[in-house]
């Protein structure tokens, strides 16, 4: 069995809860039949209190074996480097200490979550007071709480599970690759996030592509239209892939409405511009397409709006469609 | 005297330690420590309003949508905005799915548990609720995750998804509901509760919200097949109806436009809740102290070496006064006869907390299929609105949890100022500055705890359904 150790810090716990929306299969299940267990987990294992702790001190000390650490939010090391704005309850040490001394045991390191990879939001106040950063990265800056050099026992850097929160099948996989193979370095992209979902860009497979293709632009929340010209949306340059893995059944951010804010890069939450809102110069939105050459995005989009149906044009800035499409009376060729 | 420190509870959200002095075993007085500090309030200061939908649903990865409720709700009172019809009811319906997925995942994940101990191996009970309910092992599990991940999938249509969504917006929603996704979320319903009719309750949910008191439940539990008749069955061969009395006043702020706001005290009519009644103290937490201040002129500034502090978490009062909020407290304020007996009975109780989250689930998701029903796909979902560069704003609903309220002052068209009042901050609370221990340090004091005693501290704690991480968000 691939033992699963599971730690929470500065963080809302968000990435549990959405992995319990695991499916088809319950949660337990699937991971027990993929050869998975929790050794334990904070909010799903039997053992509270000494017993936990009993077991934590085992495990950080060598003396009973894990093969994954988990670990869920940001690391506090403040105040001052202390890292008291996280004590472990009923021990007293800091939870940064308990991260150090489990991740020399370990053979796999996953930081589950933005905040756990590079900081996520409890780094986000101004001048970060919490000293919050990720494992091994401080925002896009290789370091960390646990250094850039740091390697698990499988001679890894930490993995970073990115997203805010994850999507349960990020975990999943992650853990089942694990169990399956492990995992090498060309598994991650150049910030260790595994390849199985950020590959990807979250543009893909989005279902308010027609209106992309035309600019054809939604001008307030609900409505149809492209979110990326004036809503803030991210989707053509975040990595993830929301809309084809799609979240709780049919869902994802484009799918809800509203924009990607690109939950799983660094320094999402500091966007340095309201979240809702497009940064512009001289009306064109500076965030464009990965990949795309600017002049060529620009002139496309000219072309694209003024080629623009009815259809597209009028259901962009409404909350249903108002013109459907037309019916062909000659048959399909 | 002797003092223990408890902790980690797991299976709570967030993190919790508990100090307990004890004489001959007994608790004596009890201590509530949050052991997380997290910040949020100062993450919002100086951004633009409208990001406070994005920054403060990630306080809680648990009562993710009730954040963004209250700050949805604190941006159109500022923005003097209502929602529309369609916009309304959405809200409802995603509301009432987190608290309904949190109930559940508390009574089979976190709750249930508790009974699988060894402690409890002779009980007559003991060995079917122990296979049906142990931790990561348990059929239960099995059972539950699948139905709420499926009743889940109602997020997929309202909010894009679960945790962390965005739609909830000062004037409704950013997601139309279309004519085909009505009927497919009707089905949604239907699948859930065939779920809770026939593996919950062993009833259909009309027979158990029209359960009028302790006597009317426990002679319908009798014999019945079902998980929330098998919580009956040990919780009363345990006492538990009389174990965790705390301060006996309930605060509701009201949810869904059908369980009423109120404040109820034992032996008077409830009274009309008054937003100018809520205030917090800082006296015994790692914050600068400055007295009982309302939230509007509340600040939250770390001082780490604080004497007499023991946690992160502020005292809220409500007219000066320890308040318990929770689904216990709605159903109390709310009237209805079952919530009202278990109280009148034997207070606040273990088993009346996990009755009134089960009875609750009985009475809204009847409710859920009604506002789908209400939805008029094509009608708008969200009116729109401008914030003015200066103004105040006041979000206050109810999470499964309790009464959370968002205060937030907007200048220059930016975050002034903004401050959060989160239900387990009510019921986790520390004394405050005229020495008055909170909810959970009250409940406490009385109970076996120490080497050899029975879980009795851990159902009560967990009776709470505590949420660390909005506590100290």
């Amino acid at each position: 069995m691939l033992k699963v150790l599971w730690l929470q810090s500065g963080g809302c716990g968000g990435c549990t809860q959405s992995l319990l929306c695991a499916e088809p299969r319950p949660l337990f299940e699937e991971l027990s039949d993929a050869g998975i267990e929790f050794l334990w987990h904070p909010a799903l294992s039997g053992e509270s209190g000494d017993d936990a702790l009993t077991l934590l001190e085992d495990a950080a000390e060598g003396r009973r074996d894990f093969d994954v650490l988990c670990i869920e939010g940001a690391m506090l090391r403040g105040p001052r480097g202390s890292g008291r704005f996280h004590l472990l309850a009923g021990d007293g040490r800091p939870l940064t200490d308990w991260v150090r001394r489990l991740a020399a045991w370990a053979r796999w390191v996953l930081a589950i979550g933005s905040c756990s990879a590079f900081g996520g939001f409890s780094a986000a106040s101004r001048d970060n007071p919490l000293e919050a950063c990720g494992l091994q990265y401080e925002n896009d800056e290789p370091g960390g709480l646990l250094g850039a050099g740091f390697r698990s026992g499988a001679g890894l850097p930490v993995v970073n599970v990115a997203g805010c929160p994850v999507h349960p099948g990020w975990v999943l996989d992650s853990l089942e690759k694990l169990a399956l193979e492990g995992f090498v370095p060309d598994d991650l992209d150049a910030l260790q996030r595994p390849l199985i979902y950020a590959d990807q860009l979250v543009h893909h497979g989005c279902p308010r592509n027609e209106y992309y293709e035309f600019k054809a632009s939604a001008h307030k929340p609900s409505d149809l239209g492209c979110l990326m010209e004036n809503l803030g949306c991210k989707g053509t340059q975040a990595h993830a892939d929301c809309n084809v893995r799609t979240w709780n059944g049919n869902g994802s951010c484009a799918r809800g409405g509203f924009p990607c804010i690109s939950c799983t890069e660094p320094g999402f939450e500091q966007p340095g511009h309201p979240f809702l809102e497009t940064p512009k110069v001289a009306g064109i939105p500076i965030g464009l397409p990965t990949d795309m050459p600017k002049a060529w995005f620009v002139a496309l989009a000219a072309l694209s709006k003024s080629a623009t149906p009815k259809r597209v044009r009028e259901n962009a800035v409404a909350d249903h469609p108002v013109v459907r499409p037309a019916i062909r009376k000659t048959g399909l060729k | 005297m002797r003092r223990i420190v408890v902790g980690p509870f797991n299976r709570v959200e967030g993190d919790l330690e508990v100090s307990l002095d004890l004489e001959d075993g007994l608790v004596v007085a009890a201590r509530v420590n949050s052991p997380l500090f997290r910040g949020f309030e100062q993450i919002l200061v100086g951004r633009a309003p409208q990001d406070a939908l994005v920054v403060v649903p990630r306080i809680c990865g648990i009562c993710s949508v009730s954040q963004s409720a209250a700050a949805a709700a604190a941006l159109a009172d500022a923005a003097s905005l209502a929602p529309t019809p369609n916009g309304r009811l959405a809200q409802h319906l995603i509301q009432a799915t987190e608290n309904l997925a949190d109930h559940l995942t508390h009574f089979y994940l976190f709750f249930m548990p508790d009974f699988a101990r060894s402690a409890y191996a002779g009980r007559p009970w003991f060995g079917a609720v122990a296979e049906r309910f142990a931790a990561g092992r348990g059929q239960a599990g099995n059972e539950a995750l699948p139905a709420r991940t499926a009743f889940l999938r109602l997020m997929g249509f309202l909010a894009g998804k679960w945790p962390h969504t965005l739609a909830l917006q000062p004037g409704g929603s950013s997601r139309a509901i279309s004519a085909a996704e009505r009927i497919r979320m009707l089905a949604i319903l239907r699948q859930f509760r065939t779920f809770l009719e026939s593996r919950l309750f062993g009833d259909d949910l009309t027979a158990v919200a029209g359960l009028e008191s302790e006597v009317d439940l426990l002679a319908w539990a009798q014999g019945r097949a079902g998980d929330f008749p098998a919580f009956l069955a040990a919780a009363h061969d345990l006492g538990l109806e009389r174990i965790g009395k705390a301060s006996e006043r309930f605060l509701s702020y009201g949810a869904y436009d059908s369980f009423a706001p109120g404040f109820w005290q034992p032996g008077q009519a409830v009274a009309r809740f008054d937003p100018g009644q809520v205030a917090e103290d800082s006296r015994h937490a790692w914050l600068a102290d400055s007295g009982l201040l309302p939230p509007a002129a509340g600040r939250t500034v770390v001082d780490v070496d604080k004497p007499d502090a023991y946690t992160w978490c502020k005292a809220p009062r409500y007219g000066g006064q320890v308040a318990e909020v929770g689904a216990l407290a709605r159903q109390v304020v709310d009237g209805h006869p079952l919530a009202r007996d278990y109280v009148a009975r034997h207070g606040a109780s273990v088993t009346a907390r996990v009755v009134a989250r089960l009875l609750e689930i009985a009475r809204v998701l009847p409710m859920m299929e009604a506002w789908i029903n209400a939805l008029v796909p094509g009608e708008s979902f969200c009116a729109q609105g401008t914030l003015p560069e200066e103004a105040q704003g006041v979000g206050l609903v109810e999470a499964a949890r309790g009464g959370l309220g968002h205060w937030l002052s907007v200048k220059r068209g930016r975050i002034e100022c903004y401050q959060i009042v989160a239900p387990t901050t009510w019921n986790f609370s520390p004394r405050d500055g005229d020495g008055q221990p909170g909810p959970l340090e009250l409940a406490l004091v009385g109970l076996p705890a120490g080497e050899g005693a029975l879980p009795t501290v851990q159902h009560v704690v967990r009776s709470f359904d505590p949420c660390m991480v909005c506590t100290v968000h």
